[in-house]
Formats: C-alpha cells, structure tokens, sequence
C-alpha cells in the first residue's frame, strides 16, 4: 500500500479498521477527537459499529462487553478520559479479555491542559485500577509507529488475554505524517471458544469477575502472573540510537524521544559519544536492552513530558540509581532541543 | 408417569445463596420460564450487576457476564452490537441501576438499545447490609438513615419507570410486582412480552419488579410482602408505562 499523508488521530481509527477491529466505544476529549469522528464515518462502511457513550465510564464497559461477546474492540481518550476508565480496564484484565486503549495524553493532573504531555506513565505502567495486574503498553514515536502498534495491539490482546493501551499523547494525535498500513498478525491466534455468543447446543459460556473466595482470587491472580511473565520474557521492545560507541545514553519514549534525537546529532557533532535507549513498550520495561549495556554506560539520562515517571524503572533496569540523571518539563510543555543539549552537557561535562 | 411440572432448564441447580423470602428466586424463575417458553434459552446472554444478584450468572443455564457496579446496560450495548441477533438482558437492583448506574441506563434506553432490562426495586441495598437505597421510601429505616428517610436530609426516591417513559428510545415499560400469585403471573407476561419486543428488534424494553427484602427490612417474609401492597405499591404504582407495539395496534 502508498503511502499517505495523515493525521495521528485518523490514522490510528485506520489502522484499527486495518487490523480486523469493528467496534469502537468511546467519548470526545481533546486531543483525540478525530479518533472517534474518523470512525464514525468509517466504521460502517466496512459493516462496523461506532457508538458515542454517554461517558468514558459507559464506553470502557460497552468496551468490555463487546470484548467478551468475542469482537476485537477499540476505545481512544486522553488522560483526564483515561483516568476514567480505569474501573472498566480492571474488569476487562481480571476477566482475561482482549481490548485495546489509546490514550493521546495531555498534561494534568485533573483537567490539566490540551497541550501534549507524557505523566499518564505510571496510570498506564503501574496500574490504575484497583487490584494486581498489568498492562501491555506500547509507545510509538511517530504517525507511522502508532499506527504499527495499534495493529499489533489487537494481536496481542487477543494472544494474551489483557488489555493493551497505546500510549501516544496529542502532539502524534494531532500530527500530520507519511504513513503506510501493512497489517500483517505475527501471533497464532486461537479461536476465542470462550466468548459469550449463546450457548447454542453446548455449555454456556461466563465472563466472571466475582471470585468470592479469597483462596481461589489468589490462584486467579497467579494465572494472570504466569501470563505477565510470558509477556515479559517475549516481548519487551525498544529501539538503540547510536549505542554501539556510546559512554552515555539517553531515556526517552515517544514524542520526547524525537527531540532527544535531534539533541544527540548536535552533542556528536560536539563530539560527545552518546546515544538513546528508546522503550518502545513500557510494560513490560525493556530491561533486557539494559542488561548488555550496563557496565559500559557512566550515565542515563532519561527525558519526559513529565516530572520523572519512568526513572525508577529505569533506575530498576540499569540496577546502579546512581547513574540516572532527569530533565524534564510537564503540564502541556513539550522541551525543545537546546533545553535536551544543555542538560546533555551539563550531566557528561567535558567528557568527550 | 405423565410429568406434569418441572424445573425450567434455564436455570441450573446451583443452590441459591438468597435469603429466606426474598423474590431474587422468582424473578430469575419467570425470567428463566419466559426464555424457554420463547425457545431463546441457547441465544441468551444476560448482564449481571453488583448487588444480592451478583451471583445470577451460575443460576442462570444460558451465557452471562458479570458487570461492575450499574454498567451493566453499557456492557450488555457492547455484546448487542457484537450480536444483534441474540437476545441481551441485563438483570439489576435499584442500587446498581438507579443510584451508581443512573447514566448507563437513561443513555442505554435514550439510544434504544435493543436489550431487555429487568429492575429489582425493594427499595434497599441488600448485599452490603441495609443502607439507603435511592428507591428507599420516605420514612423507611436504613443503616445509613437510622430514623428513617428524610427527603429534607437524604433526597427522595427515584421512580424509573416514570423517567424512562419520558424517553423516545423505549419501546416498552411496565412495572409489576410480586407480591401474589396474580402479580407473579402478570411479571411473567411482562417479562415474556419485553422479550418478544426484543426479539423482533424493535427497541429497548424495561421491567420494573416491586420487591422485598425480609432481611434489611427486618420483617418476615410475609410481612414483607405485606410492605410491599400497602407501602411499595403505592409510591410505585403498577402498570404499563409505554408499550409503542399498543400504540401502533389502535
């Protein structure tokens, strides 16, 4: 397929369609409005169902009935949105569903700010909900990697049986790039025996979320922990920008991760030996880019939309708190590459 | 030997976990015989709430999921859509769909949601012990208005069907109760006709069932049903509230 020019929000509500998903719930909010306008108008034109709820609390439980009816299922929000959501994404992970999330965050806390932002990472990668569990979240760093993740985040949800939030934010919602659709599942997909269809002539099927008994809603949990390990043993993902020479390394996801880019051409050409680290799932943490690295690196340096969410998994990978420097700027505020230099310079010094 | 009554086979044998009297057992019987009776049993899907029903889902033999707390119109919207072809009921009390699940069942009927909603009111939450129930009369005692309800101090009651009736989305809404035998026969005819209504696609349809609860009103279950003729009854009149397939038949 050519590629087209498209804005985020469009083309993520494409990329759904793409990927086999017919049904979206979900609420405006700025900065992810053009998701549900996009597929209003396109869903049913491939035999789809767009419904506006009446709320983010309302669409994340329809959310959870179509996933159980067996549907792949889609719902987008920003943060405040998101916030929202959170009883429906714990119901949807304790009953072992698939479902996917988009979240375009913006700043907060509360109602915050329109402006792009990046402080939902620890509603998204901690929790959020009540309860022990975890989500796979992915972090794309530009149009066409959103659109990439929110295709493997069907096959994921549907592989695993858990939630999977895309966390982008409003500066790739609303962002106009170059981008191609090629979906392609890489997963075995088992048929979803399980969904709730009537029973027909066999045994009835149950979406369960009451486990009554607190020795069995342990061993509930355990299988769900048995899943996470599997997921976090296959796949952890992330990008090495300029790693292979490098003493010094940067943090950073998604949009932040572009300034960082920019920031590193200007300190090589100043002759600093640094590259980037770029999680490109947050849940599970890409330890594993970490593990090979550690010894040789004299400082991470991580870089958020926020005031430092991700540092203390990264301080967890690196295994050595001492290494990590932050610079961050939060509430709408997106840095700009002088600001990622300086703060470059300022951590090596003259260590060139 | 001729058999002559037995069990519906839409309800399994799981041992219900209601108390003495309380009307959770007929409703889930009449909402079990009306599938049967209608041969959709192996087409059902049911939406349980958070409440004394949360349990419905093992006592009922046909698919269910349990909801959080009021959702469940909004979950049973999503396995309609998925299957429009099945017939989709949520089961409720008056904690989970009048009080925390208010907009999930306004907006589920405003949009005419091709699904069936059956509504426990005894006027009580039951599960958690006792409190005040959004459909709690005025002057009747709760854990949570110990000298019994105050409207000036803790609202008044909300009554559903003469809300939703406001509605263009309904197609149909009726309130029965069960309290005789006449009353039990009339809830099975509601119950049974909603779902008709359902299965020909033409709207939401809504049952509202005036209940007791013998245990937080602290009477027996006779007595119980005796508050409910002589006190529920009259806050919550009986009837039909909209019945557009009436209409259209004049």
């Amino acid at each position: 397929m050519a590629k087209v020019l498209m804005k985020g929000n469009e083309a993520v509500g494409k990329a759904a369609i793409e990927a086999g998903c017919r049904f979206f719930f979900g609420y405006p909010i700025t900065p992810q409005s053009e998701v549900p306008e996009y597929l209003s108008s396109e869903l049913p034109k491939v035999g789809g169902v767009f419904v506006q709820a009446e709320s983010e609390v309302a669409a994340i439980n329809m959310v959870y009935g179509a996933a159980g009816a067996g549907a792949r299922v889609l719902t987008s929000s920003s943060s405040p949105g998101i916030a929202l959501k959170q009883e429906g994404i714990g119901y949807i992970s304790n009953a072992g569903l698939p479902a996917v999330i988009i979240n375009m965050m913006r700043g907060g806390p509360g109602l915050g700010t329109i402006q792009p932002g990046q402080a939902d990472y620890n509603m998204a990668v901690k929790g959020g909900s009540n309860g022990d569990y975890h989500n796979i979240v992915l972090a794309p760093a530009s149009v066409q990697e959103a659109v990439d993740m929110v295709m493997e985040a069907f096959d994921l949800a549907d592989y695993y049986g858990t939630p999977v939030i895309v966390l982008a934010d409003g500066l790739i919602g609303q962002m106009m790039e170059p981008v191609e659709f090629n979906y392609v599942c890489k997963k075995e997909l088992a048929p979803k025996t399980w969904a709730l269809t009537g029973k027909g002539d066999g045994e009835k099927h149950m979406v369960e979320n009451l486990v009554i008994e607190p020795d069995e809603c342990e061993a509930w949990n355990k299988k769900h922990f048995e899943t996470y390990a599997k997921i976090e043993a296959n796949e952890q993902a992330w990008e090495e920008f300029l790693m292979d020479d490098a003493e010094y390394a940067f943090v950073s996801y998604g949009t932040s991760s572009r300034i960082v880019r920019s920031a590193i051409g200007y300190l090589r050409e100043a002759g600093y030996k640094v590259g980037m680290i770029r999680p490109k799932t947050l849940w599970p943490f890409p330890t594993k880019a970490f593990e090979k690295l550690d010894k040789k690196i004299k400082k991470y340096m991580d870089v958020e939309m926020s005031m430092g969410q991700m540092v203390q998994d990264v301080a967890y990978a690196c295994n050595d708190k001492n290494k990590i420097e932050f610079y961050g700027r939060t509430g709408g505020v997106v840095p700009a590459v002088d600001e990622i230099v300086e703060f470059g310079k300022k951590v090596m010094g003259g260590d060139k | 030997m001729a058999v002559i009554f037995q069990k519906t086979k839409a309800l399994t044998d799981v041992k219900l976990h209601y108390c003495p009297g309380c009307a959770h057992g007929i409703v889930h019987r009449l909402v079990a015989e009306a599938l049967e009776e209608l041969d959709e049993v192996k087409n059902a899907i049911v939406a349980v709430p958070v409440g004394c029903s949360v349990f419905a889902n093992k006592y009922f033999n046909f698919d269910a999921i349990q909801c959080a707390h009021g959702r469940a119109p909004a979950t049973a919207t999503g396995i309609k859509r998925v299957h429009p072809d099945k017939m989709v009921l949520t089961y409720q009390g008056d904690g989970d769909l009048a009080s925390i699940g208010t907009a999930e069942i306004i907006h589920a009927a405003a949009r005419g949601e091709k699904i069936t909603t059956i509504f426990i009111n005894n006027g009580i939450y039951g599960m958690t012990g006792g409190q005040m129930a959004p459909t709690t009369l005025p002057g009747m005692k709760a854990t949570t208005a110990k000298n019994g309800r105050d409207p000036k101090i803790n609202g008044n009651p909300i009554r559903v069907c003469e809300m939703l009736s406001a509605l263009d989305g309904p197609v149909y809404i009726e309130r029965v109760s069960v309290s005789t035998p006449a009353q039990v026969t009339q809830a099975k005819r509601a119950i049974k006709k909603a779902l008709e209504i359902q299965r020909k696609g033409l709207g939401f349809t809504f049952v509202e069932v005036v209940s007791s609860c013998p245990t937080n009103w602290g009477l027996t279950p006779v007595k119980a049903m005796e508050f409910v003729r002589e006190k529920m009854i009259p806050y919550y009149p009986l009837g039909v509230y909209k019945d557009i397939t009436a209409e259209e038949g004049k």
